[in-house]
């Protein structure tokens, strides 16, 4: 990768606290103009990573890189990097205007600039006229955007955004998803977002980092770590996976190595459904059935030991049964393709 | 030590009353708190000058006018002004610093910073007053105004030291990362934001202060030399009555200089838990 | 931030400053520290430390001057019957006031968590608050009016008929005397009036604690089985008396105005550190008597620590 291209780079960063490893010899870099998601559960060390490019942390080993520059020792006043906090974070003493202004402030633009450029930011976002207001004054989706203009206003090459729709509802949420996104492509900025959910990372991003442990465990396109996890955690923690473990996987005829494999990758058939090339089947009794509308979900107990989820799309029943109840007998049948070979303590 | 103050919590009662004993003795504490000081008023316009006869025979308002003219009383009146306002000044500058620092990090010994900071409030003032007296002493030091100020600043940090640290509390970290994130290096910070923040705990801290060292009068009598504050009159007038009028009036002037600062800390400090009774 | 705002920036000597301390918290720490450290650490606690020391010299009989040489003999004059005797009449008078401090406090207390609207709640709590901070000695000087001879006491006394009641009352041995106002008694009224908000302030933060429900649940104060009061509220409010009382015992131990301002001239711990400083020239003993309160209340803290009253402080 061209480095002029590189907006951030990890280079064997740790963070220590205390004896506690929060970020564990980490590298990876950021693309300019990237979506780039970091996901993963509390603890998982995105977080401080987030604030090691903010500046808010300083790597206790290895070097991080902002633009090619080394700024591992540069305060959080001299990056050209913003934040939009969790909790907004705006200041409570000050008018939503004077907010948004305080980039501007600090570095002592005019008077009549640093309003011209707040108004289009306050555009931009779509709260105009709000300016006057003070920030106990708005509802938690508008201190949000106020958060947004504020860190935008200095023109900043990263943006990173700390859990920003936590707080909010769901619908609220996904109407800011949208928007997000559609800023972020007028724009132009790169874009670090942290974030638990799984959904919004996959939705999102242009390429996301899979943390677990204070490591990354998968680095790929939402696809890629969709559809190609390479661990186990990776298989689990996004999306609904099925792990078939290795002794299993042998007992059907599957190979000797443990796999896993998407729910909606699996065809449900009656038990008499026969063998053909390329497959694999396993037979198994329905232990549960879920109903979600769109879909349904089976949990099936194999017969050579472990479960798997089916899911089946509600859309239309050309040919197949409309609905299988529990206990009945199925045979499961996917295709040998659509198994993904976990690799057992994979380290990136 | 500190009492927090606390909001006021869910709706008062509907349904039940107090009985007539407890409403009784709730309002005999709250007139025994209080009716005293209305009888220093009563008194202060009373014509009688030689005793502490009740009713007054008479009531005049000539000795304010006295008092007003009398030259001890104004020195008085003046140096207390003067010890207080700059004792506030110090206990805010040493207050706010010593939370700060107890806020931002945690270091080795925080917790005996706290406890030294409350220390000259917790002990009887007569310690703190002897001790200082004989470290004077001891250092061949002479009273002067800055002996008394020494006395009254430190025990006036607390106060100072208490509102700022609870308002430092109830500030969010993330703003100050979002200042120097926006751009802001520690000063600019500081002035924009945590200042701000601050201002309205410090001036209740400060009134506080103020009112307190006003009024002060175990450690200033181990303090000061022959100068005398305010109080210290009052007490010379006590031990030694001479002038009654004029110490009903004085008593009066004491009262209404230290309420206004109360009643003003009170107000500014209404909305949150910040200590407006942080213990003395 | 642009690259020349950076520039800008760095040029600044204050801005280089900033960059500086941000790159050292220790030394920003420090910074904060050393002047409230200096001053408390160094003239506060220095001072205190000096008149610990000063406790272990004593006075040479003949020359009354100080022997500055370390020696227990101050602690053995400090151990002799008159000043055994100041030390049991002052810890006997604090434990009385905090009882009845406890008293009138309680009801008060009470009734502002329990009944008082908001509006009055807020009103109350401000009437506690205001003696609590203000003028000490104008409050004191208020009871040498009240209870003088001439004051409004023995008029109410008069006017209700019960002036036989007054004066029995200062026939009393010991704790009677002329008038109200040369009395121990006196000295006591005075000491219950000047410390009791310090008693009503942790009762309500107490108080203020305990659950609605549980508080609404038990019988009303006035007309219930005594049973109620004393099994569900007392022992929940007892925490904030016990923390009250650490303020009212201290700060009786430690007085020496009131006692010279309303009373007789039996000596308290207080009087006497005053006496023996200044007029009797005898710093060590002062220093001695003045470990008296400092130990009694190192003792007074750690039952009150043992009964939760921390909580409520």
């Amino acid at each position: 990768m061209d480095s002029s291209d590189v907006a951030v780079r990890f280079d064997g960063v740790s963070r220590l606290f205390g004896e506690v490893r929060a970020v564990d010899r980490v590298s990876f870099s950021v693309t300019d103009g990237e979506f780039f998601a970091m996901l993963g559960p509390s603890g998982s060390g995105k977080t401080t990573c987030l604030r090691l490019v903010a500046g808010f942390e300083h790597p206790t080993e290895g070097r991080i890189f902002l633009s090619g520059k080394d700024v591992s020792d540069v305060p959080p006043y001299e990056r050209n990097v913003n934040t939009v906090f969790q909790d907004y974070a705006l200041f409570p003493h000050m008018s939503v205007q004077e907010n948004v202004e305080y980039p501007l402030m600090i570095r002592k633009l005019p008077a009549a600039e640093r309003r011209r450029r707040a108004g289009e930011m306050l555009e931009l976002v779509r709260l105009p006229g709000f300016g006057a207001r003070k920030p106990a004054q708005l509802s938690g989706g508008q201190r949000q955007r106020v958060a947004l203009a504020r860190a935008l206003i200095g023109q900043p090459r990263v943006l990173l955004l700390d859990e920003p729709l936590g707080a909010l509802d769901l619908k609220l949420r996904e109407e800011m998803q949208v928007e997000l996104k559609a800023i972020q492509r007028q724009l132009g900025i790169t874009f670090i977002y942290v974030t638990h959910d799984q959904g919004e990372a996959l939705s999102m991003s242009d390429r996301v980092a899979v943390f677990n442990h204070g490591r990354v465990e998968q680095l790929g396109t939402p696809a890629e770590i969709y559809d190609h996890p390479r661990t186990a955690f990776v298989a689990g923690f996004v999306g609904i996976s099925n792990l078939l473990p290795a002794a299993v996987a042998e007992r059907i005829g599957a190979g000797s190595r443990s796999f896993s494999i998407r729910p909606e990758r699996i065809h449900m058939a009656a038990p008499t459904e026969p063998a053909a090339e390329g497959r694999c089947s396993a037979d198994g009794t329905i232990r549960s059935v879920l109903y979600y509308g769109a879909q349904t979900r089976y949990l099936v107990g194999l017969d050579a030991g472990s479960e798997l989820t089916v899911v089946t799309q509600n859309s239309d029943a050309s040919g197949l049964r409309a609905a299988w109840s529990a206990g009945e007998r199925v045979r499961l049948v996917w295709l040998r393709a659509s198994e993904r070979p976990i690799e057992e303590g994979v380290e990136t | 030590m500190p009492f927090e103050r606390r909001r006021h919590r869910g709706k008062p009662e509907g349904g039940t009353r107090p009985g007539l004993a407890l409403r009784l003795a709730a309002l005999g504490g709250i007139l025994f708190l209080h009716l005293p000081l209305l009888f220093i008023v009563l008194y202060a316009f009373s014509a009688e000058d030689k005793s502490f006869v009740f009713p007054p025979p008479a009531l005049t308002t000539r000795w304010f006018a006295v008092a007003l003219e009398r030259e001890d009383v104004r020195a008085a009146l003046l140096l207390s002004l003067q010890v207080a306002s700059v004792a506030t000044v110090l206990a805010l500058f040493l207050g706010t610093m010593a939370a700060a620092a107890v806020w931002r990090s945690s270091f080795f010994g925080r917790e005996a910073i706290s406890l030294l900071v409350i220390l000259p409030i917790a002990l009887p003032g007569i310690i703190t007053g002897i001790a200082l007296r004989s470290a004077l002493n001891l250092g061949g030091l002479p009273f002067s105004f800055w002996t008394i100020v020494i006395g009254h600043a430190t025990f006036c940090i607390v106060v100072v030291y208490n509102n700022a640290l609870a308002r430092l509390r109830r500030t969010s970290p993330s703003l100050i990362e979002a200042s120097m994130d926006l751009g802001a290096n520690g000063f600019q910070t500081f002035r924009h934001v945590i200042f701000p923040q601050l201002a309205t705990a410090l001036l209740a801290g400060g009134m506080l202060a103020f009112a307190l060292s006003f009024d002060e009068v175990i450690v200033t009598t181990f303090t000061a030399g022959q100068q005398a504050t305010l109080p210290i009159w009052m007490l010379n007038e006590l031990v030694r009555p001479r002038q009654r009028p004029v110490t009903n009036v004085v008593a009066v002037f004491v009262i209404a200089i230290t309420l206004v600062p109360i009643l003003l800390a009170f107000y500014l400090t209404r909305h949150g838990q910040d200590a407006a009774g942080s213990g003395r | 931030m642009s690259a020349a705002a950076w520039q800008a920036g760095r040029a600044d000597p204050i801005a280089r400053f900033a960059r500086y301390l941000h790159s050292r918290p220790r030394l920003m720490l420090a910074l904060l520290l050393t002047p409230p450290l200096l001053w408390l650490g160094v003239i506060y606690l220095g001072s205190l430390l000096a008149l610990l020391a000063q406790s272990f010299f004593y006075i040479d009989e003949f020359s009354g001057q100080v022997v500055r040489e370390l020696s227990l003999r101050t602690y053995a004059e400090l151990l002799t019957e008159p000043n055994l005797l100041v030390v049991a009449r002052t810890v006997a008078m604090a434990a009385a006031v905090t009882l009845a401090c406890a008293l009138i406090a309680f009801p008060v207390a009470y009734y502002i968590v329990r009944y008082a609207s908001v509006r009055l709640k807020a009103l109350m709590y401000l009437g506690v608050m205001v003696p609590l901070w203000s003028s000490y000695i104008v409050r004191v000087y208020s009871w040498k009016l009240i209870l003088a001879k001439e004051g409004v006491i023995t008029w109410l006394a008069e006017h209700l008929g019960a002036l036989w009641l007054l004066e029995a009352i200062l026939a009393v041995p010991v704790l009677g005397g002329p008038s109200l106002s040369f009395s121990m008694f006196g000295t006591f009224i005075v000491f219950v009036y000047i410390w009791v908000p310090f008693m009503i302030l942790p009762i309500v933060a107490a108080l203020e604690r305990v659950p609605r429900s549980l508080m609404e649940a038990s019988a009303d104060l006035g007309a219930a089985p005594i049973a109620t009061f004393r099994r569900v509220i007392l022992p929940l409010a007892f925490p904030g008396v016990v923390a009250g009382s650490i303020f009212t015992f201290s700060l009786t131990l430690g007085d020496y105005i009131i006692p010279k301002v309303i009373g007789t001239s039996h000596p308290y711990i207080g009087t006497v550190v005053y006496a023996q400083q200044g007029v009797a020239g005898n710093v060590p003993l002062a220093a001695a008597f003045t470990v008296v309160p400092m130990i009694v209340m190192a003792v007074y803290l750690t039952i009150a620590r043992r009964l939760g009253a921390f909580n409520a402080l």
